[in-house]
């Protein structure tokens, strides 16, 4: 099979392509709808409100997640806030703004047509979780609240406290509980997908293994959707949940869908830094204490006086001094590099020297602890808890550290993969945040694909295939079912001598030295050696425990951390084939005189979709060029 | 710091449990409680002997994946707390900590010190909703809402959904679980259409279920979101006003 991409973007003015496209679409009829089956893999922001709103269309639904509960699904986590071009404040913002923003912030590597249409729909998610009854901050008039997030100049975030992903995330999951009782949504709890079926070519189902069993299954359906989310745990240490993983968007990825932009990812500026070797994930305090903390380190190197016995005029407020315009709400990509750099130069703070205070006091100061205790006291405790150090008193030591990946399977117009039938959507997806994702807009694209976009784009296949299901007696099954089994009894069989975890910090090391927040040609090179090796010597050496047939989370892991190798390989190529900078992806052979991240529009505005070729043979690459219609490219500038 | 374990092993969801003791030496205090049992986990591991199984996820005490009941108190020692922002700073070097899984009729152990606990989700499902459709919205400052009337509303729907509460009670009652999502719910002006309805069938699953509650408020000491058990009150009042109210639209 040789991949086409064709990305779909519907003809005529920006601003009418969504409205063209839905106006275009096939449409399954109402009574035709239950004749067809759809498999949702995961239950995040993304997945529950598919798994809602098909089943609430009539399709019948089978939603597996790994977890004992799809509310547990990653998005939970997230806390900041969710934008949308409501425009409430009177600030001058516009579906345009958001739209342009999102380019601009991504560094001119997303979709046009994509990004216009979330900006267009970011305002229907406000309405309809507001219905599902998402209890938003409000101002004492019963109005919705807002605040700013990183990369914009208008306040458009909306909020539930530092809980905005758990609040949204329920009203998707009470959304989606209520087709389980209505019958039209069969949830699998407890189910890992392996393996995606493609029979001539089409999705036609998934082969799962139950996690307490141990049982290897076929389930069959008319189109699969994956929203697995993203693939950062690559790093080992992340903000990401501990079980979030790559290996349903990585095992579709071998079975045709092309993988876009795996060097793509993205290093949250506000984390609490790391201790000891013992820690197994990294926290992340929210952007949105940018609102009011203030970023600074010592002027002077090795400075390691308490932070209050530093006098303001010794203190160096980087992101103020270097991007007045935008202050201490730079984005993301440019916060990091900048706390990384301070870092580097020698004037970071606490033992490791790797970090940068996050100031309240002047906040505290002008606005009362009462009211910073509103915004982000639930963010202060986790700190706290954490630290043992008390944010009101002394400012928070902060680090760069992974949070979200901007790349993944390659997706069309309509959220379809190079494999018809294969749907993919949220994190899982590479479609709308280009080289680097501004804050509160993950929430957004979960949402905006689940609720909006794929209920809408998915009837446009399956109405041409009504009747053409596969059933799991098809060799395709049988055979996809085997490898499953071979791969589990392989790890099982290797009984060697380290831990699946001990492999798995080994990689994250190697990727967040050479794959990281700077990467070089030589680095990168020197990576992908080393993970080869890595990876050969881990289906040798692995000590996995226990059986097949019974709970073992080391075996769930093993296979995660598998195909985490072969996708650490895939990112290390698609970085080092990336001869510029763009967000996220920074190469030190590509930068301007003062550090900034310096962009080859002329020979890598496109989208880099790779296919993969086999076991031991090199991905290709096929290019999708950007074509940039309404906004002009311009260097990015945040000063 | 040096501490010795003594943790509930139990093979599958049938075969019979019992404590088993493992020293967890060198343990940093800054390490989290279930950044400990990795440590002893990585050990167990090196010696060919089964890890300690254990549910856990986000680790930043959001997802309600962790819990187990810590010397007899779910969570441990620490209030307003998951497992997994618990770190061992709370302990003192030589200590004995008792680990087990949920103690709860509802919640069958499936292996050492995970449980089933999916009979909450059950619950939700009879009703711990607003039963609106993706497209139907109205705009959304349509209807204002009292910045109070919100921050209450909040207070409960931030449960997580752990389970702490059931395994503590001595009745193993889901009063605490059921009480947060019906008046997350039933506050909001968006949930009065359905608001007796959803309380009627949320409290017959509930009770299907799990144990009576006797207001021993256990629960609330436990709940690492410190849930107050005035929405169990404030429960009990929908409740019994549904038994007088034939539907909701009449009112």
């Amino acid at each position: 099979m040789t991949i086409k991409l064709e990305s779909k973007i519907p003809p005529g003015p920006l601003p009418e392509k969504w409205e063209h496209a839905k106006s275009h679409y096939k449409l399954v009829n109402p009574a035709n709808k239950r004749k067809y089956d759809i498999i949702v893999v995961g239950a995040g922001l993304a997945g529950a409100s598919a798994a809602a709103s098909l089943g609430e269309l009539g399709y019948n639904v089978k939603c597996f997640v790994y977890h004992d509960s799809p509310r547990r699904a990653h998005s939970i986590a997230a806390q900041g806030g969710i934008n949308a071009a409501k425009n409430y404040r009177n600030d001058g913002d516009s579906v345009y703004r958001l739209f342009y923003d999102t380019i601009k912030g991504g560094d001119y590597r997303a979709r046009e047509g994509n990004v216009h249409r979330l900006a267009e729909l970011s305002v229907n998610i406000i309405d309809q979780a507001v219905a599902q009854g998402v209890p938003f901050a409000r101002e004492y008039g019963g109005a919705l609240e807002n605040r700013s997030f990183g990369g914009v100049q208008v306040s458009r975030t909306f909020y539930a406290r530092g809980q905005t992903g758990q609040q949204l995330l329920l009203g998707a999951f009470q959304a989606q509980e209520r087709q389980i009782a209505l019958g039209t949504v069969k949830q699998y709890n407890r189910y890992e997908m392996l393996d995606l079926v493609v029979v001539d070519g089409h999705a036609k189902g998934i082969i799962t293994r139950n996690l307490v069993t141990g049982k290897i299954e076929s389930f069959a359906a008319d189109a699969v959707v994956l929203g697995t989310g993203g693939y950062v745990n690559v790093f080992y240490l992340s903000t990401n949940a501990m079980a979030s993983n790559a290996t349903a968007i990585w095992r579709a990825h071998r079975r045709g869908a092309a993988f876009a932009n795996p060097c793509y990812t993205q290093i949250h500026p506000t984390c609490i830094p790391q201790t000891g070797d013992y820690q197994s994930k990294l926290t992340l305090m929210s952007e949105s204490l940018r609102n009011d903390g203030r970023i600074w380190v010592p002027k002077a190197q090795g400075d390691k006086r308490p932070p209050r016995d530093i006098p303001e005029s010794e203190r160096d407020y980087y992101l103020e001094r270097k991007y007045p315009s935008f202050g201490n709400l730079a984005p993301r990509d440019i916060a990091s590099r900048a706390a990384k750099e301070a870092c580097d130069e020698g004037k970071g703070i606490g033992a490791s020297g790797r970090g940068v205070y996050l100031d309240f006091a002047d906040a505290i100061q002008r606005l009362g602890r009462p009211l910073i205790e509103e915004r982000y006291g639930n963010l202060f405790e986790m700190y706290h808890d954490i630290t043992a150090e008390d944010p009101y008193e002394s400012p928070m030591r902060i680090y760069p550290a992974p949070h979200y990946s901007m790349g993944g399977l390659w997706v069309d117009y309509n959220l379809m993969s190079t494999i018809p039938g294969c749907y993919v959507i949220g994190e899982a997806n590479f479609s709308d945040h280009g080289a680097n994702r501004l804050g509160a807009s993950a929430l957004m694209q979960g949402l905006a694909d689940g609720y909006f976009v794929l209920p809408v784009t998915i009837g446009d296949y399956l109405a041409d295939h009504l009747g053409k299901k596969v059933q799991t007696s098809h060799p395709a099954f049988a055979e996809a079912e085997t490898a499953v089994r071979q791969r589990v009894t392989t790890l099982l069989d290797a009984r060697g001598k380290r831990s699946v975890d001990s492999y798995h910090k080994e990689l994250g090391t190697i990727m967040w030295d050479y794959c990281g927040m700077a990467r070089s040609a030589d680095g990168l090179k020197k990576a992908l050696g080393m993970i080869r090796e890595l990876r050969q010597q881990y289906w040798k050496d692995v000590r996995v425990l226990g059986t097949g047939e019974e709970l073992n989370q080391a075996l769930e892991k093993a296979g995660r951390v598998a195909d985490f190798f072969e996708l650490a390989e895939l990112m290390c190529i698609d970085a080092l084939h990336r001869e510029e900078s763009a967000g996220g992806h920074f190469r030190v052979e590509h930068q301007t005189p003062d550090g900034e991240a310096k962009r080859n529009d002329d020979e890598f505005l496109y989208v880099a979709a790779w296919e993969h070729k086999g076991e031991g043979n090199e991905p290709v690459l096929h290019k999708e060029p950007l074509v940039y219609e309404e906004v002009k490219l311009a260097t990015r500038s945040y000063k | 710091m040096n501490l010795t374990l003594q943790v509930w092993r139990q093979k599958s969801r049938d075969a019979e449990g019992g404590f088993a003791e493992y020293p967890a030496t060198d343990i940093s205090p800054d390490a989290s409680f279930l950044e400990m049992l990795d440590v002893v986990n990585e050990r167990l591991t090196e010696k060919g002997e089964d890890p300690i199984h254990f549910e856990h996820d986000c680790r930043e005490g959001i997802c309600g994946s962790c819990g187990m009941m810590i010397n007899g108190v779910a969570h441990g020692p620490l209030g307003g707390t998951a497992t997994c922002q618990l770190h061992m700073r709370n302990f003192n070097d030589g200590d004995h900590v008792r680990i087990e899984p949920w103690r709860a009729r509802a919640f069958p152990v499936i292996k050492d010190l995970i449980v089933d606990r999916s009979p909450l989700d059950k619950i939700i499902q009879a009703g711990g909703y607003i039963s609106v459709n993706t497209g139907s919205a109205v705009e959304a400052n349509t209807l204002p809402i009292p910045k109070q009337v919100q921050e209450r509303s909040m207070d409960a729907a931030e449960c997580i959904q752990c389970g702490a509460c059931v395994a503590q009670c001595p009745n193993g009652a889901a009063q605490l679980f059921t009480a947060a999502k019906v008046s997350h719910l039933g506050l909001l002006p968006q949930g009065q259409p359905e608001r007796y309805e959803r309380v009627a069938k949320m409290v017959e699953v509930m009770e299907s279920y799990f144990g009576s509650c006797t207001l021993f408020r256990e629960c609330e000491a436990v709940c690492p979101k410190e849930i107050s058990v005035e929405f169990i009150s404030r429960m009990n009042k929908d409740y019994l006003a549904s038994k007088f109210k034939a539907n909701s639209a009449s009112e």
